[in-house]
């Protein structure tokens, strides 16, 4: 768990770096996000009270977007592109091979904590499906067998 | 010894940063001295990762390398086992016309001195000696349209960001390019990033904006990374900042990394977005050009847009309009993706057919079964068959087949692919990535999920009303997503009946 203090005094500094930028709320998330690994409801109040503007359109941003998460994620997070280049290469059997294997569905975590599983609309790598991002990572050209691979090496 | 290997996301998504280990660690074992420039990719995604060795007829390609192919690049270049022979000779390179893509892939992307001696700045150096009317005007003579997929007349939007009054005008740059197969902005972003600045530093003399914005999806973590770095080296060269060139008004630019919703590729939810708010579509008039980012006018256009902006001032305007078809004139990048055995970036100028992109340059499919369907534009776009692959590429000649170019990216789909599923994945990316602002898109992509599986289910007491749905979302939508959903939808539905003739399950 975080500590209150440190929560504070963190989201006043990234709040401070922001100062003066305009419509600086993204690039505020963003930064809070890569602290915590997530938007922790207690950031809101803080953030609203330094652009202000409600809390009410913080949390309406925050869960808007696909990127921000409310939870912390898995110790890994899988992002399987699920767009329709990949899937002309197999990208909808890879995908439900990856479930299967993590015994989770879209937008969940493995009961260990370690892999969160993301689906993605595409990454750019459109001649090379299908293609993934693991913990940022870019890979391509994937199949079972190359997943697994991958699979395994996250703990 | 100058070796050359894409920082490019497809090249190190298949393994480029540890060929570049790799080629390291070897030179410095053998003791010879090299220099390794990472890149932007050629463009050819079937030979990534390339690397490319500079010798006295030019530079040799070696593709797919991986880490084992590296000591053979250190011996007798003809017998490398990956070799493909002189980059430029290749019929992929040698059939293209690279205006807005000439240096990717040729120079150091961050290399300042690569730029100018590869031609850059020549725009902008032509661009400063102007009026901001007549470059507007040359813009316009260029018959440049917007690359994001709208087509509208690049020029006519500077000029009515040029003739607003305001105390503040913006350059913003939609970067969030989030069709899939398409990946021309990326490509251009981190193999060419300093033209994308000049093409907007252009745009700020032409319109009188002096603060202007790159907005990139967060999907595209090396584009982010390197554009980044590309303004910081522009602003200690004095390309930007409060006098452009040391000569000319100010202008600067800032990166804004988006946060994963798909509709923040249309333009006014792109502003909302930039502005701290949910990405929420606004409706139209006002037009960004009048009432863009924080109210002030706006110059929203998509990175090619831009990017092609420094050529058309370099080579002049008569130069690009010389090339195309019809009313879609200069080179359009073509990006081929899915299943296909030479994907990647084509640039060329309009007016080759669906047939010859598909056939010729992309040799069909990678699985070598026979081509179903080719998905030209993006997730709106239409499915077209081969029966239609006489179609010529442009604007209008995609539109009077009931179809788009988009941001001209070509989905390749062989025999196996079942066009239901592909009429029903397009609703349901609908619904996903809807803004919720207006009703067709909002419920109508939902229902439209439901129809689609009623279809499935041997209902075709369904499909009329797939189709009426469709007609409601085209016409009644606030923006393309709800309003251009229903070409993949219609198109898999007009072309491949078969595929919606679903037999009644037994139970039922």
């Amino acid at each position: 768990m975080l500590d209150t203090a440190t929560l504070t005094s963190r989201t006043d500094e990234i709040l401070a770096a922001h100062s003066g930028r305009e419509g600086a709320l993204l690039p505020i998330l963003h930064d809070i996000q890569a602290e915590f690994g997530y938007v922790p409801q207690e950031s809101l109040p803080q953030i609203a009270r330094a652009l202000n503007i409600s809390r009410a359109e913080v949390h309406g941003v925050v869960s808007f977007y696909h990127d921000f998460r409310e939870a912390p994620a898995g110790r890994h997070v899988v992002k399987l592109c699920r767009a329709e280049a990949c899937q002309a290469m197999g990208a909808d059997s890879l995908s439900a091979h990856a479930r299967a294997k993590l015994g989770v569905d879209w937008h969940e975590t493995t009961p260990d904590g370690a892999v969160t599983l993301e689906p993605v609309f595409c990454l750019g790598l459109c001649a090379c499906g299908p293609a993934a991002m693991i913990d940022g990572k870019l890979t391509a050209r994937l199949d079972n067998a190359k997943l697994d691979t991958i699979l395994g090496d996250l703990a | 010894m100058k070796i050359y290997l894409p920082l490019d996301s497809v090249a190190v998504a298949l393994g480029a940063d540890d060929v570049a280990q790799a080629i390291l660690a070897y030179a410095s074992k053998m003791g010879v001295q090299i220099e390794l420039i990472r890149n932007g990719s050629r463009g050819m995604v079937w030979l990534e990762p390339l690397v490319e060795v500079e010798t006295s007829t030019g530079r040799m390609g070696f593709g797919p390398c991986n880490v084992a192919d590296v000591p053979a690049l250190f011996g007798d270049l003809s017998q490398h086992p990956k070799a493909v022979g002189l980059i430029d000779a290749l019929p992929w390179m040698a059939g293209q016309t690279r205006l807005t893509f000439a240096r990717c892939g040729v120079i150091d992307p961050l290399n300042f001195s690569d730029y100018t001696e590869h031609g850059g700045f020549a725009g902008l150096a032509r661009a400063l000696d102007m009026a901001s009317g007549d470059i507007v005007a040359e813009v316009t003579a260029s018959g440049l349209r917007g690359r994001g997929g709208a087509g509208f007349p690049t020029g006519i939007k500077w000029k009515t960001v040029a003739d607003a009054k305001a105390a503040q005008k913006y350059i913003v740059c939609n970067a969030d390019e989030g069709d899939s197969a398409t990946f021309a902005d990326r490509m251009l972003m981190e193999g060419d990033p300093l033209t994308l600045i000049e093409g907007m530093v252009i745009a700020g003399l032409a319109t009188g904006a002096t603060k202007g914005f790159v907005y990139i999806r967060s999907e595209y973590p090396i584009a982010i990374d390197v554009m980044e770095k590309a303004v910081v080296l522009a602003r200690a060269k004095g390309v930007l900042g409060a006098s452009v060139m040391g000569r000319g008004p100010a202008f600067d630019i800032e990166i804004r990394v988006g946060a994963g919703a798909y509709v923040c590729g249309e333009e006014t939810s792109l502003l909302n977005s930039l502005e701290g708010k949910r990405g929420v579509v606004r409706a139209k008039p006002p037009l960004p050009a009048l009432q863009g980012f924080m109210g002030q006018p706006t110059v929203v256009n998509n990175v090619i847009s831009l990017a092609s902006i420094p050529v058309i001032m370099a080579k002049g305007a008569a130069h690009y309009a010389a090339i195309g078809l019809g009313r879609s004139r200069g080179t359009i990048p073509l990006q081929i993706a899915g299943n296909v055995k030479y994907g990647g970036l084509y640039e060329v100028g309009f007016g080759l057919t669906l047939g010859q992109i598909v056939d010729d340059i992309a040799g069909g499919t990678a699985t070598g079964r026979p081509v179903k369907a080719v998905q030209v534009g993006g997730p709106l776009g239409a499915y077209f068959p081969r029966a239609l692959f006489d179609t010529p590429f442009g604007y209008e000649e995609f539109a009077g087949k009931e179809g788009l170019i988009g941001h001209a990216g070509l989905t390749i789909f062989d025999d196996s692919a079942d066009m239901l599923a592909q009429a029903r994945f397009a609703m349901e990316f609908c619904a996903i990535e809807s803004c919720g602002k207006c009703t067709p898109c909002r419920i109508g992509a939902v229902r439209g999920v439901e129809t689609v599986d009623r279809i499935a289910k041997g209902d075709a007491a369904a499909i009329p009303l797939l189709t009426d749905l469709c007609a409601t979302m085209k016409s009644g939508s606030l923006c393309a997503l709800g309003g251009f959903t229903p070409y993949p939808v219609l198109s898999a539905l007009n072309h491949f009946p078969a595929d919606f003739a679903r037999v009644k399950e037994a139970a039922e």
